[in-house]
């Protein structure tokens, strides 16, 4: 028995639709919801989902026909909905008979629930669930991968080979940036070197790519005077130099950062944009990015709100070699929450570091200078560290940074603020 | 662990206990409620497991007879009912302790009775020993499962049995009826007729074991009409009266003789619906669709974000190892981890003797898509296993991509055909293409050469196949 399928209400005052496109045709197997057509009204275009599952059996319109509310569109026939498997090519269930004259509806055996297709053709993916596993870890829709091997199979070096030309994707399947396109040929205007890119650098390229097109970036600028502080490290350098640390001003700064992120979690935080969630890290790990001949590297300290400061520097010296000689474990580049990167060595004063998404701050450090400063009545000169705070403005509110970078910067001028508030 | 997650299971079927499990093997503190004395759910208590080992005795039943023509006469079986039943409960009761015990060395709290939401973070659980006790989560996942459908209908009587009832083994009747040709019914219907009662099966569609290709179902119905005194097709049941000593039902179908028949006792299996009435699912946003499915998504989560939804309560198809697999899925989203209901493959199968199963597209799914496929048959005849063990009866079939050549199903009937499809599943869930299939060795002689043979068949040279068509 074939229903009737009527153009459906659309709204209020709506007494007619034209068709525009008839999404399916005779002996199409349908699932609810499955858009079946389109039409406009003098008010809008729309899709007119279906509201039962079976075959398509006639198709009572083409595009131009206007019909009314309540005309017949199509015929379809429900009983065939059972064969429809609901996600396509997964097995149709053994669903038990029905029997007559039961007053009761019986048909929750006999409609598989309904879900659209995936897929162009319904088909699965071509890919093993590793494979499509992986994509969903870094974010790729393995649909949109074209796979190179045999028939078409999707390898995971074609999702890794799809991630690196669409970066963008990679990051967050909606925000798609607009291809690189294709480059000029240099060899135009002389000669040119081609160069393979390393794995950090592709790593890199991807990981700046991915953060700089989903993060909406806020930077912003501070000065601390760090003549006390200076004046404490050059006091105990020596000690420290005894237990085998090198007590640097990054060191001190990533202690004094924590002591910042404890006070403002939200800085020490994930944005989960599937669930509607923040995730807000109990733990304190900070990644310093260091730069190494093979590139920029970003090995983490963990817990260093737990450690102490000539701790953290023994850590960093550690970690330092270690990245330096090309040592480090992935563990150890892993489950950081926060990120500091000092460029003062290489003399620059403020700039705009880009977050390490999915932290959602990093703290960049300049090249301290002497200045003169209006210290109590009169000029002094004072050690200035510039200071630039890159957030994730979809968590972090201007408000929020700026309260976070001024905490630190009275932790190092008020020292003792650090035993106030823990 | 004193701030991880409170995550509460209600349902410990498959689904529950197995995301139970995994959640507290994570870290997360897990209370499972549910209302058997252990985990286990309708498939270890009333489904799956008692249904097995039933069919395991009625398959050696019937390999004692066949085993007069290989010139051994075990005699006539003497079937001891008590006996056979408290080797079942042993079965059940050995699985579902052993849950039990599982549960309580992952330090999951299993709490028996019955669970109702308060709203999207309590639930109050009518304790069996007596009281109440509320609840409170971070995240619940509900698998509640289903129950048999027994429309008004049919009478509440002792002697009209829904498959809950007939796994107890109360008696074997004389005549028994069974209304419903799935795979519920054909397996008990199995059971039973083994042990001993006169077997007619009611099926209102125009086929038993629907969604299995008819090649597949013809080599079961053959010896499903041997062992049953009938299988009615196209007849309806239009009432059933019980008393004392009998059932009697009108039947409505195409040229019945006698439309009016008496039985000793009816077994009801026409379906079974999902447990979403009575869980205070209202208090929520939870969705149902209009078969009281509860609606989720991809990561098995409904409207109510720390509310998810798996097993027989999340939609078809209601099987065990579906359950199991959004267990996992459900969990690993709570957990954070990127994950995705996407199986490419769900085995289908029904334990009756020769066996069915299935995998991926069927050639009825693939023909109604209008798929352009090839499909390759190896019948058992050519398979030098299956004539060692009597069954040449059996038929492997594979679906075929023509364009890309992968495999996208696999069907099999024969006995041990619920083992050998989950070959089949690795070759649909993996991407395998025919040749993959061809170019792994099958141990030699064993049924999965039939697998093999078949995608042989693909490109044309199956060796045993073709030798027999000479
Ligand atoms: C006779 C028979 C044979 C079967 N054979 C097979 C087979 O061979 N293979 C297969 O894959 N599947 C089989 N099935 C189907 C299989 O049993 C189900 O698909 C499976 O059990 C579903 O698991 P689940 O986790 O969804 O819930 P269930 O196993 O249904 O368990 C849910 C549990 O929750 C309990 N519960 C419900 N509401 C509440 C509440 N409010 N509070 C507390 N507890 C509650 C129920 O009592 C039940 O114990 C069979 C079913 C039957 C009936």
């Amino acid at each position: 028995m074939a229903t009737e399928f009527k153009l459906p209400d659309l709204g209020e005052g709506v007494k007619a639709a034209e068709v525009s496109k008839v999404l399916v045709k005779p002996g199409e197997v349908v699932v609810v919801d499955q858009n079946l057509l389109e039409v406009e009204t003098d008010k809008a275009a729309t899709d007119v989902p279906s509201s039962v599952a079976g075959t398509v059996v006639e198709v009572r319109v083409k595009p131009g026909d206007s019909v009314p509310v309540g005309g017949v569109l199509l015929l379809i026939d429900e009983s065939t909905a059972g064969a429809a498997s609901a996600s396509g090519s997964a097995a149709a269930p053994p669903v038990a008979a029905t029997a007559a004259a039961a007053p009761e509806p019986l048909a929750p055996v006999a409609t598989p629930a309904a879900r659209p297709a995936p897929g162009a053709a319904g088909d699965p993916v071509f890919a093993a669930p590793s494979v499509r596993k992986f994509a969903r870890e870094i974010g790729v829709d393995i649909k949109q991968v074209v796979g190179s091997g045999p028939g078409g199979r999707i390898s995971s070096d074609d999702v890794k080979a799809f991630a690196r030309s669409h970066p963008a994707t990679a990051a967050a399947g909606e925000h798609r940036a607009a291809p690189a396109g294709e480059l000029p040929d240099f060899t135009r205007w002389g000669a040119v070197e081609r160069q393979r890119l390393s794995n950090v650098r592709r790593v890199t390229a991807q990981a700046m790519a991915r953060s700089w097109a989903t993060v909406p970036h806020v930077t912003i600028f501070d000065r601390a005077d760090i003549t006390d502080l200076e004046a404490l490290r050059n006091k105990v350098k020596g000690k420290a130099e005894k237990l085998g640390a090198k007590l640097t001003i990054t060191a001190m700064m990533l202690k004094l950062a924590a002591g910042a992120l404890k006070v403002h979690p939200t800085l020490n935080a994930s944005l989960d944009l599937a669930h509607n969630e923040v995730v807000l890290k109990r733990y304190v790990h900070v990644g310093v990015a260091a730069d190494t001949d093979r590139g920029l590297v970003v090995p983490v300290v963990r817990d260093v709100d737990q450690k102490s400061m000539l701790q953290i520097a023994v850590e960093l010296g550690e970690l330092a070699a270690k990245a330096r000689a090309g040592k480090l474990t992935p563990d150890e580049m892993q489950g950081g929450s926060f990120t500091v990167t000092n460029l003062g060595g290489l003399g620059v004063g403020h700039f705009t570091p880009i977050v390490n998404s999915p932290e959602v701050a990093i703290l960049g450090l300049g090249r301290a200078t002497q200045e003169p400063v209006w210290v109590a009545g009169g000029w002094q000169p004072r050690l200035l560290l510039p200071l630039s705070l890159s957030f994730d403005h979809r968590l972090v509110d201007g408000a929020d940074g700026a309260r976070f970078l001024r905490w630190i910067v009275e932790a190092i001028e008020e020292p003792l603020m650090l035993v106030l508030e823990g | 662990m004193a701030d991880s997650k409170r995550l509460v299971v209600l349902g410990s079927g498959p689904g529950g206990y197995a995301a139970a499990f995994a959640a507290a093997d994570h870290g997360l503190q897990v209370t499972l409620i549910s209302d058997d004395e252990h985990p286990g759910g309708v498939c270890l208590y009333r489904g799956c497991i008692p249904s097995k080992a039933l069919l395991h005795v009625a398959k050696l039943l019937h390999e004692a007879k066949m085993a007069r023509a290989w010139g051994i006469d075990f005699g006539t079986p003497r079937i001891d009912l008590d006996g056979l039943r408290a080797w079942k409960d042993s079965v059940v009761a050995k699985l579902t302790g052993g849950l039990g015990q599982l549960a309580k060395a992952r330090r999951v709290t299993y709490v028996r009775g019955r669970g109702k939401l308060l709203d999207a973070q309590h639930v109050q659980v009518e304790l069996t020993a007596g009281g109440q006790e509320v609840l409170e989560f971070d995240v619940a996942i509900l698998a509640t499962g289903s129950q048999p459908l027994l429309p008004g209908a049919f009478p509440q009587h002792p002697r009209v049995m829904d498959s809950t009832a007939a796994l107890t083994l109360p008696d074997i009747p004389e005549r028994l009826l069974v209304v419903g040709g799935g795979y519920i019914g054909l397996e008990l219907s199995t059971a039973y007729a083994a042990l001993g009662s006169h077997v007619t099966v009611v099926e209102a569609g125009q086929e038993i074991a629907r969604g299995a290709d008819r090649d597949l179902v013809d080599v079961l119905a053959k010896r499903l009409y041997a062992i049953c005194d009938e299988i009615l097709l196209d007849t309806k049941v239009l009432a059933m009266q019980a008393d004392e000593r009998g059932v009697t039902v009108q039947l409505a179908g195409l040229d019945l003789a006698e439309p009016e028949r008496r039985f000793d006792k009816a077994l009801v299996a026409i379906g079974r619906r999902p447990n979403s009435q009575g869980l205070g699912l209202e208090q929520t946003a939870v969705e149902l669709d209009p078969q009281g499915f509860v609606v989720v998504d991809a990561q098995r989560r409904t409207a109510e974000p720390s509310l998810y939804a798996i097993g027989d309560l999340a939609g078809q198809p209601m099987l065990a190892h579906k359950a199991r697999f959004e267990a996992r899925v459900a969990v690993a989203a709570i957990l954070g981890e990127p994950s995705e209901y996407d199986p490419a493959a769900i085995p289908a199968v029904v334990f009756t003797d020769p066996e069915l199963a299935w995998c991926g597209l069927t050639e009825t799914e693939a023909a109604t898509r209008g798929r352009d496929i090839k499909v390759t048959r190896f019948p058992w005849a050519a398979s030098g296993r299956a004539a060692t063990i009597g069954r040449e009866d059996g038929l492997t079939k594979i679906i075929v991509d023509t364009h890309n050549e992968r495999v996208l199903g696999v069907g099999i009937a024969g006995p041990g055909a619920g083992e050998l499809i989950a070959e089949a599943v690795l070759a649909v869930e993996m991407g395998a293409r025919a040749d993959d299939l061809t170019m792994s060795i099958h141990a030699h002689p064993t049924l999965s050469e039939t697998v093999m043979e078949s995608a042989e068949m693909f490109a044309g040279q199956s060796a045993h196949f073709l030798q027999r068509q000479r």
